[in-house]
């Protein structure tokens, strides 16, 4: 089975562009600052619509999927997603419960663990570092079943440990025939065989 | 999922409980001062109650709004939460109910003692929480709707001003009229089920348009 994703048309800012991902690929947007890198994931998502063209998602359009296709995405843009006041292990329950896998305690400690915020988890978001609230970020996508990652700027704020991890998730995920869409500034030297480069000017 | 959401709102407020004071103060210092102001006239002041308590509610109401989405707005969870596979629907009444307990519930609860002051009698101070029971969900969900339209806009509680005292004004007059009612002898009973139809009304239409507005102001 191939999921396609297929976007035609779009705004000022870009225009006829047109592509697909299939299982199992990595599709890297790579573009200078301002260059809609990030409008045009939040159209993949389904957040913003283009002035022309459409999404498609297994041949059908997300406008009419609608829910159905949000149950298969998950994203991580610039915003990290999490609330200040509650603790790192609170958000990620939270997040959890809201999106339909609601996780016990020990299932999110885990989660946790693997990102390397176990000691962390009763802190309130507040007081952590911006690559911990990063990495806090990441755990929602460790724990949804999507199918389809859309990351915006996944290695900023990051030390060299954590985009280690990062890379090493995302590897993971495409493994299990995933798909991911990734907007980068640098390269992601993944080691995965398909990997598709998309370049806006 | 939607126990979870309506948990998360009330703890986030519960950690940022000088906000949520803050609607409630100024719920008492409204209506208190209007007493002092008027003068102790018993006949005077129970004519002004039910009017007094019902603008201090709806004022104290459209203060609050700003914080249904405000904040999931800033933080990005906003968007989280429209992106998962549950009914936008669904999301807009949790929160809107969350809202409600955490700043409609405590004007409710107090409205009956700040009655007293107004010479209220036994049977006027029920109305007036019967009244404000029914009346204040409308104002939470009807407020959403605006809140979700001036998300993110410059000059956003004027915005919200403007789009929703329209819709808060039949709920003002059916509210008020009903403690009027209470006050004058009459039956109160008419008004009170007008404003029970229109929170029915409210609650069924009023979060499909929520989430409308909410995914235009994501976008």
């Amino acid at each position: 089975m191939i999921n396609l994703t297929c976007v035609r048309g779009a705004r000022r800012l870009f225009k006829d562009l047109n592509f697909s991902a299939s299982e199992g690929e990595l599709v890297e947007l790579r573009g200078p600052n301002g260059s809609g890198k990030t409008s045009l994931l939040r159209i993949l998502c389904g957040l913003a619509t283009p002035a022309a063209g459409e999404v498609r998602w297994n041949g059908r359009s997300i406008r009419k999927l609608g829910e159905e296709y949000f149950a298969s995405l998950a994203y991580l843009g610039h915003q990290n997603g999490i609330k200040d006041e509650l603790t790192a292990i609170e958000n990620l329950r939270v997040s959890g419960a809201v999106s339909g896998t609601p996780l016990g305690k020990p299932e999110a400690q885990q989660i946790l663990t693997r990102v390397g915020l176990l000691l962390q988890q009763d802190l309130p978001t507040r007081v952590l570092s911006a690559g911990q609230r990063r990495r806090l970020g990441m755990t929602r996508l460790l724990s949804s079943r999507a199918k389809l990652w859309i990351l915006d700027e996944v290695l900023t704020s990051l030390d060299d440990s954590a985009m280690n991890l990062s890379r090493e998730f995302i590897t993971e995920h495409l493994k299990q025939d995933g798909i991911a869409i990734v907007a980068t500034h640098q390269d992601l030297n993944l080691a995965t065989p398909r990997i598709q480069q998309l370049r806006l000017s | 999922m939607f126990g979870w959401l309506v948990w998360r709102d009330l703890i986030l407020a519960w950690r940022r409980r000088a906000d949520v004071l803050a609607t409630l103060f100024f719920f008492i210092i409204v209506v208190s001062l209007f007493p002092l102001g008027i003068g102790p006239e018993r006949e005077t002041l129970r004519t002004i109650a039910p009017g007094v308590v019902w603008v201090a509610a709806l004022l104290a109401s459209m203060l609050s709004l700003g914080r249904i989405f405000g904040n999931d707005y800033q933080d990005g969870t906003l968007e989280q939460l429209l992106l998962t596979r549950q009914p936008a629907y669904l999301i807009v009444l949790a929160k809107v109910l969350a809202h409600w307990i955490v700043s409609e519930l405590p004007l409710v609860l107090i409205a009956p003692v700040l009655g007293l002051q107004f010479g209220l009698s036994q049977n006027g101070l029920a109305i007036v929480v019967v009244s404000l029971l029914l009346g204040t969900p409308v104002l939470s969900v009807i407020g959403s709707v605006g809140a979700a339209l001036t998300l993110g806009l410059r000059a956003a509680n004027v915005l919200v001003a403007l789009l929703v005292l329209p819709l808060y004004i039949p709920v003002l007059i059916f509210g008020s009229g009903a403690v009027q009612a209470s006050v004058t002898g009459s039956d109160p009973q008419a008004w009170l089920l007008l404003l029970g139809a229109t929170l029915i009304v409210s609650l069924v239409f009023a979060p499909w348009a929520t989430s409308a507005a909410l995914r235009i102001s994501v976008e």
